[in-house]
């Protein structure tokens, strides 16, 4: 059985994001890159699935040529080998399902498992988008997945609490944070990650239009809470309470 | 322009994210409404009844009684032919319909929008909520999920809305539902709460999260939330989380108790009209954005709050 684990490029989670001057987006120059935590979780899956009947975990990446990094994490982690599509424009989460839809078409993978979204962009949407492309089920925001002979069980995290599919075989699945604890790289498994075999591409070589849908008109910061005050004790908490009338 | 809004419901009732989408869709044209599920009459009937609602297209049919997004997509792409705006509440059961339909449509969804600017301008919230993006579209047909809590709820009543039967497109045999555990509460939902008392990592067990945290919300008449923390060291369900990955809420008064106050929690709940936290580190990032902050040892000062209201 083969896995099929798309991985992102994104600003470290740990970072605060500055919004550019000129209102253009959110400064990357000289940031710390990661890759996106939602889809570790996702790499991390692949890798459990091993002991239960995967066989090939082949991940992809699409973005610029650093993008190889966060493949070679992927790699390092346990994955097989890796595919980037080289783009140095951005590709919107369209895009990037129906690149994903061709590379499922030559790749055949049985599985195919992304994060529910990504931190910077906060899109939600890619994996919805490749299953409705494919005509395949997907099983959004898992916290749990069992695959049984040709389908799998998806516990998902849904507003009420939780609700379990069964989805036929192939399928998409997209992670939750808690589906997994993602594992480390370790020193000789990044040592090894290095020959691994990376395959790189271009959006051109499989015939997808990738041209945006979007313009970005323009970012900006949100608008800043005006600084609160300290309160001395419990007494004087009680006593604003009331006068804001959330307390008798 | 003619728009459909996907209506959210549980089986009876319309929830409020709901017609909060209503809102949004009304700033684009004329509001039509679709129904999906399983024995959903009353639903239609409740839907057709929200102030300014044109025809409440009714799908009731078997394969839709989980809402399975397999089944419902295909549904909603065929009444796309006559609409030219798709809107769902950005609900886990919205993210997972909406870029399904969006897909098959060929356009991209804007997603969690925040205001609509123009017909084909919005703005939404990237990073987390540390910035917002005013976006435009060359789509056609748009597609959109709404933040429910950047918009007001339309009325309930006083609509005259006309229900049209929509046939079923059918079983697409993609997926079945297999069960579902639902967290029962009697507390307000959390994201229509008007008060809510959210717990941190700082409670150390879900008995004491259950000791402080229930009998505070209880006093005051709110809902109960958590940080992420809170929620993987298993205080407390999943459902409780509010955050960039969990629940949006903005509710009139905030009361974080034992929460730091990282990037992840405050993209959750930063559009609150008024945040109190609670907690013993004084250089915690939550009281850059409290208005009202107090110091102290949560284990102390929230029995006495509790006793206190």
């Amino acid at each position: 059985m083969k896995v099929l684990v798309p991985v992102k490029r994104v600003l470290d989670y740990n970072v605060k994001p500055r919004v550019k001057a000129d209102g253009t987006g959110v400064d990357l120059a000289n940031v710390k890159m990661s890759m996106n935590p939602f889809d570790e979780i996702a790499v991390e899956e692949a890798i459990r699935l091993k002991d239960k009947g995967v066989t090939e975990i082949v991940v992809v990446s699409i973005g610029e040529q650093k993008s190889q990094e966060t493949l070679r994490t992927a790699l390092a982690m346990g994955a097989d080998r890796a595919i980037l599509v080289l783009s140095e424009t951005k590709v919107e989460p369209l895009g990037v399902a129906k690149i994903l839809a061709k590379i499922v078409e030559e790749e055949q993978p049985d599985l195919v498992i992304l994060g529910k979204q990504a931190i910077d962009d906060d899109n939600n949407q890619t994996g919805q988008m490749l299953a409705g492309l494919l005509n395949w089920g997907q099983g959004t925001f898992a916290s749990k997945v069992e695959i049984a002979d040709d389908s799998v069980h998806v516990t998902r995290e849904v507003d009420g609490g939780a609700e379990t599919d069964t989805l036929k075989l192939p399928a998409i699945i997209t992670t939750d944070l808690r589906l997994n604890e993602p594992r480390y790289a370790s020193l000789p498994n990044i040592m090894k990650a290095k020959s691994k075999p990376m395959a790189t591409k271009a959006p051109a070589d499989f015939g997808v239009d990738v041209t945006p849908r979007l313009t970005t008109l323009k970012v900006v910061e949100p608008a800043k809470r005006s600084a609160g005050i300290k309160v001395a004790d419990v007494d004087e908490l009680v006593g604003k309470l009331k006068t804001m009338g959330v307390a008798k | 322009m003619k728009t459909l809004v996907w209506v959210e419901h549980d089986g009876t009732a319309v929830r409020d994210a709901t017609l909060r989408t209503v809102t949004a869709a009304s700033l684009l044209g004329e509001v039509h409404l679709l129904v999906v599920g399983h024995g959903v009459g009353g639903v239609a009937q409740a839907a057709a009844g929200i102030a300014g609602v044109g025809v409440v297209h009714v799908a009731d049919d078997v394969e839709y009684a989980h809402l399975l997004a397999e089944n419902v997509a295909p549904l909603v792409v065929e009444l796309m032919g006559r609409h030219d705006a798709f809107l769902a509440p950005a609900t886990t059961s919205g993210k997972a319909l909406a870029p399904r339909v969006a897909a098959l449509l060929d356009v991209m969804q804007i997603s969690d929008i925040l205001s609509v600017e123009g017909e084909d301008t919005f703005t939404r919230p990237i990073y987390a909520g540390n910035a917002i993006a005013t976006v435009r579209t060359s789509d056609v047909k748009k597609v959109l999920t709404v933040r429910g809590t950047a918009f007001e709820k339309a009325a309930s009543d006083g609509g005259t809305g006309r229900i049209e039967t929509v046939e079923s497109t059918g079983d697409k045999g993609l997926s079945t539902f297999v069960g579902q555990e639902i967290a029962a509460s009697s507390r307000p939902e959390l994201t229509s709460a008007r008060v809510i008392v959210a717990g941190g990592r700082a409670l150390g067990s879900g008995e004491r999260f259950a000791e402080l945290i229930e009998p505070l919300a209880d006093r005051l008449g709110a809902g109960v939330g958590a940080s992420r923390a809170a929620v993987d060291a298993g205080y407390v369900p999943n459902d409780y989380q509010i955050g960039q990955t969990g629940k949006i809420v903005a509710p009139e008064v905030y009361v974080a108790v034992g929460i730091s106050g990282a990037i992840q929690h405050l993209a959750g709940m930063k559009d609150s009209k008024t945040i109190i936290a609670i907690n013993k580190d004084e250089d915690a990032p939550i009281f850059q954005v409290a208005d009202l902050g107090l110091v102290g040892d949560l284990f102390e000062i929230v029995p006495e709050l509790t006793r206190k209201l």
